[in-house]
């Protein structure tokens, strides 16, 4: 066997795309955050000779990396699974006019939803949108996959969609690596109108090179050595791809296999084969039956999805126990007191969730780490479905409701989200005459995905100084007349500025000003933490409201509080983690016993 | 054949579970095996409950581990090294670190934080070894060196050699490197006279 790699890395898939892009000769990468997909522009900026950015959300992203393309350039996309839906518009037409230099377009689906508000299954993309789809099982594979995937996106002229999903983004293993090469284009303005100009006389031209190119691709994926047949045991073969691969090897070492790398467009002729050649055929996919259904459209009779669960992640063991494997006695669960996620102590959301909760009113949310402001015992949330999605629900609210919603909705919205898709529809808002307010949720960076900056943050991927969008100008210039700004942390202006702004009949807008806690800066600050007086508590719970990770509740009998020398009524006591508290100071604003002070000795 | 393994690395999303598990998996790879780990990152990473599986042996498939097949699992708080039960069986040896973090339903007062919690995996006669990780961190003089002491704790059960954890070490932590040396010294020794 020839020694292909010049030696082998400990990689996330994520880090193998990264590594896999570079090493392909990408020069140009543009995309949006969300996980599974984020660390793969994080990881790609650092290498050089790349140019990467993140765009404001992942139709922009697309966009740039279509422009990219016609100037000859190999360039990469990358965004989640609900990104793709962002994105849908130019894939659709870019699949028309194809490019120059390839491109490819990584989309990371979430089966299981570990951070996300669907599990769509984005394989419906490819057949969807007429273009080549690509699927690596393991970032080992991810590296020479994504070599390929340029190539073929050049051959072929089409983007490429290159399907993760999170058990491929997110797991380490050693990755065979190589060295740079460069795109075969030259880099050049280059005027190609019947391929880039996409008016209805252009793209009819272009239908016909689509299906031509589809049958080229269908032809070319019978002989893709990413796709392969493992003859074993012939009693049972199954068809599987991506991640679920590992997994029936996994539960059937002995089994014969055929492994789809490409699962769009689907090789015929060598799925017929392997049919014949097994009994019983199986195929075993993480959510759509999309394999499935194209493969009986073929005319060829397979179990599926009567076998294999349609909802979530698959993992061995699943697959084993559907096929009737023996899976042994499994311990059952204890139940224990739940641990959902949580925002962090000092987390300026927080206060202003806390204000909101008290009052109740509709709040129509959207997507970023205050979503958590739904659980309790904030429970501040009554809506979130996408990004962008908050401002338009309070909008169409209102003018359903009429003069009825005026101060009982609000819409709130982080500052990364609003940059991605809240702009416009604050513009709606304004031009079609809503009583909404707004409160944007600014910590001056998208905290969820792990802090990139966004065009409000004043810096860019690559770590170059940036102009960080004034949102208050922007909001004026949009026609909001009432914008207002707010400490977060501070839940006595927040009340009375939410209350004011929420009664107002016009379009208002609320700036809700505090940086993220985790954000190095802030890692780095001072602290000056809370503690409480347990003498002074008299257990009214108020900081408990909070909800703050720092701040935890002890109950205590009525003997218990009598040797303490408080009422025998009062149930417990609240105490402050010196080690957690970030001095945010929203608990002791909030207790009206002055039993929470600053820690004066540090 | 080098033996196979599964490593499970559970406990509250922010505790340096990830860097335990990078650490080991690296002594793995030194030592020769192949290995694969899979990790949560994103919406559970705040304050949530979080997992790491780790895989090691000649040749590893799936990332992930399958219901009752942890042979190891070191858990960084206490109530979590209960909730991933099912992936254990009765030979599994379970590290856990004893400090409680209070979810929010606890912190909140609407729930209490279930008492002798680790009961419920003794019950199944499973192996468990407590380690009051931050009291040895304290020890040491450096307090975030807590990861380091369960990684310690579990190395006497894993078929590597200390040395090849040692030099691991040294290689991947930059900073404080004789607190780190000490504390999964100290790791060690809570195990190995078990």
């Amino acid at each position: 066997m020839t020694q292909v790699s010049t030696e082998k890395q400990w990689l996330s898939g994520n880090e193998a795309i990264a590594r896999g892009a570079w090493e392909a000769g990408v020069t140009v990468a543009s995309g949006y955050p969300g996980t599974p997909s984020t660390e793969i522009l994080e990881n790609l900026a650092k290498y050089d000779q790349v140019y990467t950015e993140w765009a404001p959300n992942e139709k922009v992203a697309l966009e740039v990396a279509v422009g990219a393309s016609f100037a000859g350039a190999r360039v990469l996309a990358t965004m989640k699974h609900v990104g793709m839906n962002v994105a849908a518009d130019p894939l659709f037409t870019a699949s028309y006019t194809g490019g120059r230099g390839g491109l490819v377009i990584i989309n990371a689906d979430d089966p299981e939803m570990h951070s996300s508000q669907n599990e769509q299954d984005n394989r419906n993309y490819a057949f969807a949108a007429k273009l080549p789809m690509l699927e690596p099982s393991e970032p080992a594979e991810a590296v020479s996959m994504l070599q390929e995937a340029f190539a073929l996106s050049e051959e072929f002229d089409a983007p490429v969609l290159f399907r993760t999903t999170t058990r491929v983004a997110h797991v380490k293993g050693m990755v065979p690596t190589g060295s740079r090469s460069t795109g075969p284009v030259e880099i050049k303005i280059e005027k190609m109108p019947a391929k880039f100009v996409m008016l209805p006389g252009n793209a009819r031209m272009r239908r016909l090179e689509i299906e031509k190119r589809q049958a080229k691709l269908a032809e070319f994926a019978e002989t893709y050595s990413g796709n392969r047949i493992e003859w074993g045991d012939k009693k049972r073969g199954i068809i599987t791809g991506g991640i679920s691969y590992l997994y029936v090897k996994e539960a059937f070492p002995d089994v014969s296999v055929l492994k789809l790398g490409m699962t769009w467009p689907l090789p015929e002729k060598m799925i017929k084969e392997f049919a014949a050649g097994v009994n019983e055929l199986i195929i075993v996919e993480e959510l759509d039956p999309f394999l499935e259904n194209h493969i009986k459209a073929m005319g060829v009779t397979c179990l599926g999805k009567e076998k294999i669960p349609a909802i979530g992640e698959l993992n061995s063991f699943i697959v084993k126990k559907s096929l009737g494997g023996d899976v042994g006695d499994i311990f059952p669960p204890v139940d224990l007191p739940p641990r959902p996620p949580n925002m962090c102590a000092g987390c300026p959301h927080r206060g202003l969730f806390y204000s909101l909760s008290k009052q109740k009113v509709f709040v129509a949310g959207d997507i970023g780490c205050y979503t958590l402001g739904f659980l309790p015992p904030l429970s501040a949330m009554d809506a979130c479905v996408c990004m962008g999605a908050g401002i338009n629900i309070a909008h169409g609210m209102n003018k359903a409701l009429g003069e009825e919603g005026l101060g009982k909705t609000v819409a709130v919205i982080g500052d990364s989200t609003f940059c991605h898709s809240g702009i416009t529809g604050l513009v709606n808002t304004v031009y079609n005459k809503s009583y909404s307010t707004i409160i944007i949720l600014d910590n001056r960076t998208t905290a969820m995905t792990g802090h990139q900056p966004n065009p409000a943050s004043g810096s860019t991927l690559m770590g170059e100084p940036a102009n960080a969008l004034d949102f208050t100008k922007l909001c004026q210039a949009i026609g909001v007349k009432h914008v207002t700004s707010v400490n977060a942390h501070d839940i006595g202006q927040c009340r009375k500025v939410i209350k004011e702004e929420i009664e107002r009949p016009e379009t208002s807008v609320i700036i809700s000003q505090g940086p993220c806690v985790l954000l190095p800066a802030e890692r780095k600050r001072k602290k000056f933490p809370f503690t409480t007086s347990i003498d002074k508590c008299t257990g009214c719970s108020m900081c408990v409201q909070l909800g703050c990770p720092a701040i935890r509740w002890y109950p205590i009998s009525p003997e218990e509080a009598k040797k303490m020398g408080k009422k025998e009524k009062q149930k417990g006591y609240a105490r402050i983690s010196v080690e957690m508290c970030t001095g945010c100071g929203q608990c002791a604003q909030l207790c009206k016993f002055e039993a929470i002070t600053a820690v004066e000795d540090l | 054949m080098k033996p196979s393994g599964n490593i499970l690395f559970c406990g509250v999303g922010g505790q340096g579970i990830l860097l335990a598990s990078e650490i080991t998996a690296f002594a793995l790879l030194e030592s020769g095996y192949d290995a694969k780990k899979s990790e949560v990152h994103g919406m559970a990473q705040r304050g949530g409950s979080v997992v790491a599986h780790l895989r090691y042996g000649e040749k590893v498939y799936s990332p992930l581990i399958d219901l009752g097949k942890a042979d190891f699992s070191v858990s960084f708080e206490i109530m979590e090294a209960v909730r991933y039960l099912p992936f254990l069986n009765k030979d599994s040896k379970v590290v856990v670190n004893t400090h409680q973090i209070a979810p929010p339903a606890v912190a909140t007062g609407k729930m209490t934080y279930p008492a002798d919690v680790l009961d419920g995996l003794r019950q199944q006669n499973i192996s468990v070894f407590p380690v009051d990780g931050f009291a040895v961190a304290k020890e040491v003089g450096e307090i975030r060196t807590a990861n380091v002491v369960l990684v310690g704790a579990l190395s006497t059960f894993l078929p590597i050699e200390e040395e090849v954890f040692i030099n691991v070490l040294k290689k991947r932590i930059p900073r404080k490197l004789d607190e780190n040396l000490q504390a999964f010294q100290k790791g060690r020794q809570m195990t190995s006279a078990a």
